[in-house]
């Protein structure tokens, strides 16, 4: 951002990769892939690079407040400073406070989740995703993330992305406005949960691999903590077939993939971001 | 018209019960102010609509489909019965007889729809009790829902029964005598003509049947009216202002705290103006609010109308995946333990006796201190209850009646890390991580771009 603005260049959106875009290694291969696909389309992006720093979600989940408001009035001082307008990110969580906790502290912005971007992208015809390639037929079920749904009604773009990829899309029994968390919001991400008879990521992931492999009976069973055994290891459906359990949030990225390990499916099962899926259907492979 | 000392009496005893529902009513609204100020002034539009749909129209209740058509037939019920309510009062205080029978064909309709009804209320009334007490649903059970609460839920349920009943031998008895004096009874009877054969014959025993019913049910409804404060029954009226007064903002918005944005402001501009503290009448400085919540006083005062409209359903806790997963969190106790602490702290109303679950429902480490010191905080919720949430918004999602127990419990978590300093460790490490890091992971923000360094991306910066 800093060289554009040299420059005396305007973006046309700025890319905020947030602390997991930028740090975790699974998700660093999210951040490059939507800006593979950003390159590919030839959006004029830029991004703060070292300037970010955290949006300050987890902060306040936790009730740190004070915390929470250095964080917001430091990103608002950079924002104002290169007079950005419009923000894309692919966190549900930096994407929920940018776009609806800052305006308190004086930072109003267009806020795009890259679900919707890419959404836009596809509805433009920009990026087209023909035929959908190596994921037609494919057994795809997607995760609600919770900032991205209840808090922001956010249902059906990454809906939209998935079925341009001509998938064989399958839902969970909980999704949409009834979706079951991932188990790490609220600042859960960076503590080990509560005692209690079972991991929620193990749960919603038993819930995942149930859809995919078509498991009435799972299904049925799924009630929390009663449903102990209900994934225990079923055939996949179709043999040497991968399903896919599609995301559009970090921390559901890092829960989910430690279900799959857990339930050790992560042979036939992997999880992708939708950025992910739609820059493999483009052959931008990163 | 026939008046007779019948009138007077009804007139003293309408008087005594609604005047007891309007002091008790004073005293939930005095415990409700107690809350924090909260302006939720404005949007009229927005906010009736709001309320049209969801209290009137009960357009979250259809998310699970057998309960709803349950409690549709008993809303319906109770709303359609208001209406002979009405003719009840005035027969009772001017000694008419069926005093809206003028309306002819609509009375008919009226009386006729009402019996229906009332009927369709036992079978529903019935399959209420049935779920909850052999039924095994399991939201119907917790450590919240023992002793006093589960009996709350019984007593409703029999007192709709016996007012049923009530109505029913009023009218089948009142439709005998006629019949046996070969007189018309304006209005249609559907159910009421099925049990005259129940009924003795003698005139002067179904006179004083039909007598023992009409008191009985409006005695009945009066009675459950100053019932209702102290009671989980109390949502058929707190529901709508409750459904009014919800949040209109997205529900991943949290409320900012404007004290924190003043004092950061300042720390980062030395120019800016901190507002001057709040004042007393006499003009001296009031004593500072602590930053979030540790008792009911430091909740806004609509998180304290949250907890008179809780219907104790359970939706919420049943969708929580803390308690999902056998975590102690549950969005119904926080609710139920804040108009609990209310009414332990200030006014109860009649019935209702405090924390009267008391220790069977409490979580091991729950602090048992005396009534004066113990709070909200720590007397009532424990700390292990509130780290369990993962504010994924589910519970806000599932209440019918809109109330939000995700506000209570992050006012509560800020009254622990702001105040009290008591995070969990590993929180306390992410905190510092931000500061320090300017992410919650401890890495260098230098490394901030490195998910850039093998991309074709034209420079790094």
């Amino acid at each position: 951002m800093a060289n554009l603005a040299a420059a005396g260049e305007e973006p046309e959106i700025l890319f905020w990769v947030g602390c997991a875009g930028a740090f975790d290694d699974r998700y660093k291969r999210v951040t490059r892939a939507f800006v593979q696909i950003l390159e590919h389309v030839g959006v004029k992006y830029a991004v703060l690079g070292m300037e970010e720093t955290c949006t300050g979600d987890p902060a306040k989940r936790a009730g740190n407040e004070f915390l929470f408001q250095m964080q917001a009035m430091q990103n608002i001082t950079t924002f104002e400073g290169y007079g950005i307008k419009k923000i894309v990110t692919a966190c549900p969580h930096c994407f929920n406070t940018i776009k609806n906790e800052y305006p308190a502290l004086g930072g109003n912005y267009e806020v795009i989740h890259h679900s919707t971007f890419l959404q836009q992208l596809i509805n433009e015809g920009r990026v087209g995703v023909s035929g959908g390639g190596e994921f037609k037929g494919q057994r795809i079920t997607f995760h609600d993330s919770c900032y991205l749904g209840r808090a922001n009604n956010i249902y059906e773009a990454p809906r939209d992305v998935l079925a341009a990829l001509d998938a064989d899309l399958v839902e969970m029994k909980r999704s949409k406005a009834n979706g079951l968390c991932c188990g790490a919001g609220g600042a859960q991400m960076w503590k080990e949960p509560e005692p209690g008879k079972k991991d929620i990521n193990v749960e919603r992931t038993e819930e995942a691999l149930a859809a995919l492999d078509g498991n009435a009976a799972a299904l049925a069973n799924l009630n929390g903590v009663e449903s102990g055994n209900a994934g225990a290891t079923p055939a996949p459906r179709n043999g040497q077939q991968r399903s896919i359990i599609a995301v559009s949030c970090p921390f559901c990225m890092t829960m989910m993939s430690d279900g799959v390990k857990n339930k050790e499916r992560e042979n036939s099962v992997q999880v992708f971001d939708l950025a992910e899926l739609i820059a493999t259907a483009e052959g931008l492979n990163a | 018209m026939h008046f007779s000392i019948q009138n007077i009496l009804f007139l003293l005893v309408a008087v005594a019960g609604f005047g007891l529902f309007a002091w008790q009513v004073r005293k939930v609204r005095a415990n409700i102010l107690v809350g924090r100020d909260r302006d939720m002034s404005g949007n009229v539009s927005e906010r009736l609509n709001k309320t049209l749909l969801v209290a009137f129209g009960q357009q979250k209740m259809f998310k699970r489909i057998t309960p709803a058509l349950l409690h549709l037939i008993v809303y319906v019920g109770f709303i359609v019965i208001n209406v002979e309510v009405i003719e009840i009062m005035i027969d009772g205080l001017f000694g008419t007889h069926r005093a809206l029978s003028f309306l002819g064909p609509l009375y008919s309709l009226l009386v006729g729809t009402n019996e229906v009804l009332g009927a369709l209320v036992i079978v529903a009334v019935a399959a209420f009790w049935w779920r909850r007490n052999v039924g095994g649903v399991r939201r119907f059970t917790g450590p919240e829902l023992r002793m006093w609460p589960k009996l709350d839920a019984n007593i409703i349920l029999y007192v709709e029964v016996i007012l049923m009943v009530a109505l029913f031998t009023m009218n089948a008895a009142d439709l005998k005598l006629h019949q046996l004096e070969g007189a018309e009874l304006p209005g249609a009877f559907p159910i009421s003509s099925l049990l005259t054969g129940l009924l003795p014959s003698s005139v002067g025993a179904l006179e004083v049947l039909e007598r023992v019913g009409w008191w009985a049910h409006i005695v009945g409804i009066l009675c459950f009216l100053n019932y209702l404060p102290s009671s989980k029954h109390f949502h058929i009226i707190m529901a709508f202002p409750n459904v009014y007064y919800s949040r209109l903002v997205p529900q991943g918005q949290f409320s900012n705290v404007d004290s924190i944005t003043h004092e950061v402001k300042a720390m980062m501009d030395p120019s800016y103006q901190v507002p001057a503290p709040a004042t007393n009448p006499d003009g001296s400085a009031m004593a500072p609010t602590p930053f979030g919540a540790k008792d009911v006083d430091d909740l806004a005062w609509t998180n304290l109308l949250n907890a008179y409209s809780c219907t104790e359903c359970g939706r919420c806790t049943s969708v929580c995946p803390a308690n999902l997963t056998g975590k102690l969190l549950s969005p119904r106790k926080i609710i139920m333990d804040t108009r609990d602490r209310v009414e332990e702290k200030y006014n109860s109303p009649l019935i209702f006796q405090p924390n009267l679950y008391g220790t069977e429902a409490k979580h091991a480490g729950q602090e048992v201190l005396d009534k004066e010191t113990h709070t909200l905080l720590r007397g009532y919720v424990t700390p292990e209850e509130l780290w369990a949430c993962t504010t994924c918004n589910a519970c806000v999602e599932a209440c019918p009646v809109n109330i939000n127990p995700l506000e209570s419990i992050i006012e509560m978590r800020r009254f622990l890390v702001l105040e009290e300093s008591a995070a969990p460790n590993s929180l306390n490490v992410m905190f510092s991580n931000i500061e320090n890091n300017g992410a919650p992971w401890a890495f260098s923000p230098s490394d901030r771009f490195n998910w850039a360094d093998d991309l074709f991306v034209t420079e790094k910066a």
